[in-house]
């Protein structure tokens, strides 16, 4: 009965969305297949954007808001590869070439700045995408076709430099999807996209057991103790956000690819709302996830994402319901998990005050 | 005690922090398989040697140390923490350095984990490889057998008791294959008294395999039964060294705390109280606090009005609680009256209400507002609580600051206390440590209090500024008839201006001794060794001796009397 | 010499930078033919728009609780009161009175709950903050769907649903303070109206730190344990900021309304409080102290940027950079408040 107890109060925020999706189902009234195949094409665009979120997390640097970074990383890469007109998967490939170098630099200045602000790299991660955001725009819209020679015009503002509002990825669109086709009772599984969710879900898995995962594991509990055994504290934060780094720039090149365009200036703004927001659904904590975590995050998340509008139209007689709905529980599921752990962390001071106090049983 | 070979030597070692002597000319040695026993009253310069030791940081930072250290007869200048490691020397802190959701074997193994080969390494570095835990495993299970206590390699530190806990960093000491020499700091502070006794005993297995172990305790009940040898520590040098054996807690406490000192400056001292039948100003029963590393369990005790009160005791004893507790920083029950009618406690502003002050032992975090000016410092709580340097504006609507008040009340403590500063505007924070004192002495005189706490009033201030301020409170009491409480750790300082001093040991007071009880009382109660020990017949005799030479000297009543009924 | 390096290193570097660019873009200003007077005028406009929204920051930052991130909770505390006082049909003085008076109920309310909640979650109080603000923008949007306004004005006329995106307060509050004793200055309006009702807030808010209470408030964000053992009721304090601070929030986006014209709903607060912040570290207020010269100094140096950029530069080398220009500089002031050891400007 405890354990019962226990398992809901764990569980409590995955098992409030099973509900929650299980009344607006019904009242979407959108078809079941349709639902399947979204959530196996969502499965397959997303996850590997939210599984990158795991190693700061890891590393006690929190939800990783600082991923847009990477983002920015894979649009460049796929930019410079819509350019160079190379298309399908070696086109990918060379994208994530390309955002590979972008990402490593762009995820050790995350990182050295987080390190200056321990204890709030969150906020800190959170706003440093909003000024790298300005300087990828500055980049993106005034540096390309003028000081970076851009050859397809295609990409170019009407003015001369600058890259359109947005990219058509036709030349790689849904390469990874239809590489290996593979239909199973009427639905298409994306094959090629799963095998890069599992090639990075091992790679977390075998990470986690190397030298490298324990210290950064011994890092993000205790800082202090970790560096008192002579663990490279700094060095090591710093890995675990360049890593996270250059999987999300993967992660946005496998999402991209698969939408079919390239928003220049704003695809990548939302996506560590998003991926935040779902891992947290899945279950996840601001100290602890997995990469369970993240695909039951996806699911769950995309499925309302799929059924909010509708179900809102249907039962209120508003679409644009739904979709504030929507964006309501994406910031409320990342204030609640960070209301949660704060709470959390308090419980745990007073704890440990109550352990330094020794026994007091002898006190009236 | 014969001296066998020893494996460390240290040799006139000394210590300056910022012109400060902490240490000078320490000279002693450990054998293999010897257990030392280290005491010393705090600030007897017990953990500025093992930093010596070990090397840390923050002593080459402040301009290294004087003499030498022999290791295995061979002069070593370690480089930092690791470089002792490395020669086989371990060091087991007071507070835990353990990984929490990590197990009990990876905790023995952080940083030092064994790894599976692999190819990558040669790319990648080491820390590429995965663990090898089974391995890890087996290591650990027999680095726990050879300490010979009951350990489980697979539990996480979080969920294990207190004591496992201290076993846990014992055992990552001994895991290292070099260890030659363990350091144990205050190991058995947090230990129930069964788990303390295995660890004395897993102690003397390991010297018994021949690990020299340095064991630093306030408990010196223990030191006595450990130990093969003794040394002690006072004001940074070494006082005496002998055989554990044949020594008794109560020579160890009085060698600690000192010798008697002939002349004492107490004759001149005028106190107000002095002579007076005064009812008690402040009295105290059954109070319990709730602070961490100080708690007070059960401690009764009662002020009389006009008296400078003073309370001693080791570190951790639960001395500072006590006016924590009272003044509402820390949780607490119990009963305390002021002027005969009990008072709630738990919050800070009933007791500033009822004319209580407290100048915290705390002076950055509790005492000061360091990035205000001198000024805010001494005005608030009395602006605050008793609506002082304020005036009503609007018909009283709004209590407007009085900027101009306070600026001059501020210059005219700059003046008494001699506070050396720029103005009354200078931030706090830029002045030195006697300096801030003074105005957290001032804050306290601002609200012109009834009864007046002082913590620790000297800690950290040099020789001028603790003068000044000791004197400042002797005056204030004779002037004003302010009742005060002195806490202090420095037991001269206690006896050079209260009448009677209250002892507190483990959470409870031991006694009450009037100052011109002799110091080796003192250290007794410190040690809280009253009735326990072997007998030391001589010393024994010494001391009554010296307590009837007092007596006839001082023709007052002697000792204990006082202080032991309260309990 | 000494003296100029000590300023030097408290200024810090980033607000030399914003401080020389500045002065750069007035110095070209003759030179590229754009009208100084024009400019000068622009920048008090938006010196009156946003001045009481980086305001509103000041109590929070002194009572420790970090920067209001959730300043947003304020500006839909404002849009009620706004909406509320146009579907009651008041219009002129009285409308902006009445939609000011509400908004400070609603705000009042809105704070005390979010003051609550940011005292049981101290040391992570930022970062909720702004969670906390977003999440309450996107209820608030439901609800502007689905609160029963009738007024014409503000409703969507046919097919739509709820409340529209954007409501123009012509004809309701316009230019309310914007006009009041406004004098022509060189061919160009000055907003004497907002510019003195800034002033005015400020004056009180001044006074308010001349307080007990607001000593009190002070010494809680310089050190909470030194107030606590002063006998002061931390969560008392720190409650009674995050309520000032959401009030004032609220006045403030109605005072940027009469200024712009228009109120937006939906996802119209989203980000207000973003700029508020840039302005107030720019001008040198640290995550832990605010003083009204920073608030000052910030919202003229901010402001001047996002007035002159764009006017500079599309004279000089006809690129409209202005809003890059905007999102480094304010972010990059934000993210250098943060990675600072909290050190203030006196």
């Amino acid at each position: 009965m405890k354990r019962l107890r226990l398992f809901f109060i764990e569980n409590a925020v995955v098992i409030l969305f099973v509900i929650l999706i299980s009344i607006a189902i019904p009242a979407s009234g959108l078809p079941g297949k349709f639902l399947l195949q979204e959530i196996l094409t969502r499965l397959g665009r997303s996850s590997f954007l939210v599984i990158a979120l795991l190693l700061p997390i890891m590393a006690g640097m929190g939800l990783n808001f600082g991923m847009v970074l990477g983002a920015m990383a894979g649009q460049i890469g796929l930019i410079f590869v819509m350019d160079w007109k190379i298309v399908g998967i070696p086109g990918l490939l060379l994208a994530m070439l390309i955002s590979l170098p972008i990402s490593i630099l762009l995820g050790w200045l995350c990182g050295s700045i987080m390190n200056r602000a321990k204890g709030r790299e969150m906020v800190t991660g959170f706003i440093l995408g909003f000024f790298m955001n300005g300087v990828y725009m500055m980049f993106a819209l005034y540096a390309m076709g003028s000081l970076i020679p851009v050859m397809n015009p295609e990409l170019l503002l009407s003015r001369g430099y600058g890259i359109r509002n947005v990219v058509d990825l036709a030349s790689v669109r849904q390469t990874l999807e239809t590489f290996i086709p593979l239909k199973v009772a009427g639905l298409n599984i994306p094959v090629l996209s799963y095998l890069f969710i599992a090639a990075v879900s091992a790679f977390i898995v075998w990470f986690r057991k190397t030298k490298f995962g324990q210290d950064m594991r011994a890092v993000g509990q205790n800082r202090a103790v970790a560096g008192a055994a002579g663990i490279a504290v700094d060095r090591t934060r710093i890995i675990a956000v360049i890593i996270s780094t250059v999987l999300a720039g993967f992660g946005q090149i496998i999402f991209l690819q698969n939408l079919g365009t390239i928003n220049t200036t704003n695809s990548h703004e939302q996506i560590g709302l998003f991926s935040i927001a779902t891992l947290l659904i899945g279950g996840a904590s601001v100290t602890e996830a997995s990469i369970c975590n993240a695909l039951i995050g996806v699911i769950l998340f995309h499925l309302l994402f799929l059924v909010a509008p509708m179900a809102g139209k249907n039962l209120i007689g508003s679409a644009m319901l739904g979709e504030y709905f929507r964006q309501f529980v994406s910031y409320g599921v990342i204030a609640l998990a960070l209301v949660l752990y704060e709470w959390k962390r308090v419980a745990q001071d007073e704890n440990s005050r109550a352990r330094l106090r020794g026994g007091r049983t002898d006190v009236p | 005690m014969d001296r066998i070979k020893a494996i460390l030597s240290l040799r006139g070692i000394g210590k300056r922090f910022y012109g400060n002597r902490v240490l000078s000319d320490v000279s002693f040695d450990v054998a293999a398989g010897q257990i030392l026993g280290l005491v010393g009253e705090n600030g007897a310069g017990k953990s500025t040697l093992m930093k010596i030791l070990f090397s840390m940081p923050e002593i080459h930072e402040t301009g290294g140390y004087e003499g030498s250290i022999l290791w295995n007869d061979r002069e070593v200048r370690f480089k930092g923490p690791s470089d002792a490691l490395e020669a086989g020397i371990g060091m087991v802190h007071q507070e835990f350095s353990l990984i929490p959701g990590f197990s009990t074997t990876e905790n023995i193994f952080l940083n030092r984990e064994s790894l599976h080969k692999s190819v990558m390494t040669d790319i990648f570095g080491s820390r590429i490889r995965a663990l090898d835990r089974e391995n890890m495993t087996k290591l650990s299970q027999r680095a726990i057998d050879k300490l010979g206590v009951p350990l489980d390699p697979g539990m996480l530190v979080k969920e294990m008791p207190v004591g496992h806990k201290q076993f846990t960093e014992i055992v990552r000491e001994i895991s290292r294959d070099k260890v030659k020499l363990i350091v144990l700091d205050e190991p058995t502070a947090v230990l129930t008294e069964s788990e303390a006794e295995v660890l004395l005993s897993s102690l003397r297995l390991l010297a018994a395999e021949g690990i020299a172990i340095i064991f630093i305790s306030h408990r010196l009940r223990e030191v006595v039964e450990l130990c093969d040898w003794v040394v002690v520590l006072r004001d940074g040098k070494k006082v005496e060294e002998f055989p554990a054996r044949g020594s008794s807690v109560k020579t160890i406490a009085s060698l600690m705390v000192g010798r008697e000192v002939e002349t004492q400056e107490q004759a001149e001292t005028r106190v107000y109280a002095e002579g007076k039948e005064e009812p008690p100003a402040l009295s105290v029963e059954r109070l319990w606090v709730d602070m961490p590393g100080e708690t007070v369990r059960d401690v009764t005790f009662s002020v009389k009005k006009g008296e400078i009160f003073g309370i001693g005791g080791l570190a951790g004893q639960g001395k500072l609680g006590i006016p924590n507790g009272i003044m509402g920083l820390a949780p607490a029950g119990g009963t305390v009256a002021l002027h005969g009618k009990p008072m709630r406690l738990g919050s800070p502003r009933t007791p500033l209400e009822l004319g209580m002050a407290f100048v915290s032992e705390d002076r950055r975090d509790v005492g000061l507002l360091l990035d205000e000016g001198i000024d805010w410092n001494i005005t608030f709580s009395a602006m605050q609580v008793q609506n002082k340097f304020l005036k009503p504006i609007l018909g009283g609507l709004f209590q407007w600051r009085s900027d101009g008040e306070m600026f001059d009340f501020a210059n005219e403590y700059i003046r008494l206390l001699d506070i050396k500063c720029t103005g009354p505007r200078q931030r706090v924070g830029n002045l030195s440590g006697g300096n801030q004192q003074k105005v957290c002495l001032a804050k306290a005189f601002a609200l012109r209090p009834d009864v007046l706490f002082v913590s620790e009033p000297t800690r950290g201030i040099d020789v001028g500024a603790k003068f000044i301020v000791l004197e400042t409170l002797k005056k204030y009491n004779s002037e004003y008839g302010t009742t005060i409480v002195i806490i202090s750790s420095e037991l001269e300082e206690l006896r050079s201006v209260c009448r009677r001093i209250a002892v507190v040991y483990e959470g409870r007071i031991e006694g009450i001794l009037p100052h011109t009880a002799p110091l080796s009382e003192f250290g007794i109660l410190m040690a809280g060794a009253k009735d326990e020990g072997p007998k030391d017949e001589s010393l024994e005799e010494n001391l009554r001796n010296e307590s009837l030479r007092n007596e006839s000297l001082k023709n007052e009543s002697p000792a204990a009397a006082v202080g032991r009924s309260e309990r | 010499m000494g003296h100029i390096k000590r300023f030097a290193a408290d200024f810090g570097l980033p607000r030399m930078i914003i401080a020389v660019y500045l002065l750069g873009l007035f110095l070209m200003a003759p030179m590229t033919g754009v009208s100084f007077s024009g400019a000068l005028s622009d920048v008090f406009t938006r010196i009156g728009m946003n001045g009481i929204l980086v305001l509103a920051l000041v109590p929070m930052i002194q009572s420790g609780c970090g920067l209001n991130f959730g300043l947003s909770l304020g500006v839909i505390a404002g849009l009620l009161g706004a909406t509320v006082s146009i579907e009651m049909g008041y219009v002129g003085v009285w409308g902006f009175v009445f939609a000011i008076l509400a908004s400070q109920a609603f705000g009042a309310i809105f704070g005390f709950g979010y003051g609550v909640l940011l005292n049981r979650v101290k040391g992570g109080e930022m970062m909720i903050a702004t969670y906390v603000g977003f999440s309450s923008v996107m209820i608030m949007s439901i609800a502007w769907l689905a609160l029963p306004f009738k007024s014409p004005v503000m409703i969507w006329g046919y097919g739509g649903e709820g409340l529209r995106t954007t409501i123009s307060v012509e004809g309701f509050w316009r230019h309310i303070l914007n006009d009041f004793l406004s004098f022509q200055l060189a061919g160009h309006k000055f907003p004497t109206g907002a510019i003195l009702f800034f002033l005015l807030v400020s004056l009180v808010i001044w006074a308010f730190f001349h307080l007990k209470i607001g000593t009190a408030m002070t010494a809680v964000g310089s050190n909470p344990i030194y107030a606590r053992a002063s006998g002061i009721d931390i969560n008392k304090m720190r409650i009674i900021s995050v309520v000032i601070s959401t009030m004032l929030g609220a006045m403030g986006i109605i005072v940027y309304q009469q200024s712009f014209g228009f109120i937006q709903l939906y996802d119209g607060p989203l980000y207000m409080a973003f700029p508020a912040v840039a302005a107030i570290l720019i001008g040198g207020a640290g995550v832990n102290k605010a003083s009204l010269t920073n608030v000052f100094l910030g919202v003229v140096l901010y402001q001047g940027i996002l007035t002159m950029t764009p006017l500079i530069f599309n004279a000089v080398l006809k690129l409209d950079m202005s809003d890059v220009i905007r999102i480094i500089v304010s972010n990059g002031m934000i993210l250098y408040a943060l990675t600072r050891k909290t050190k203030v400007l006196k």
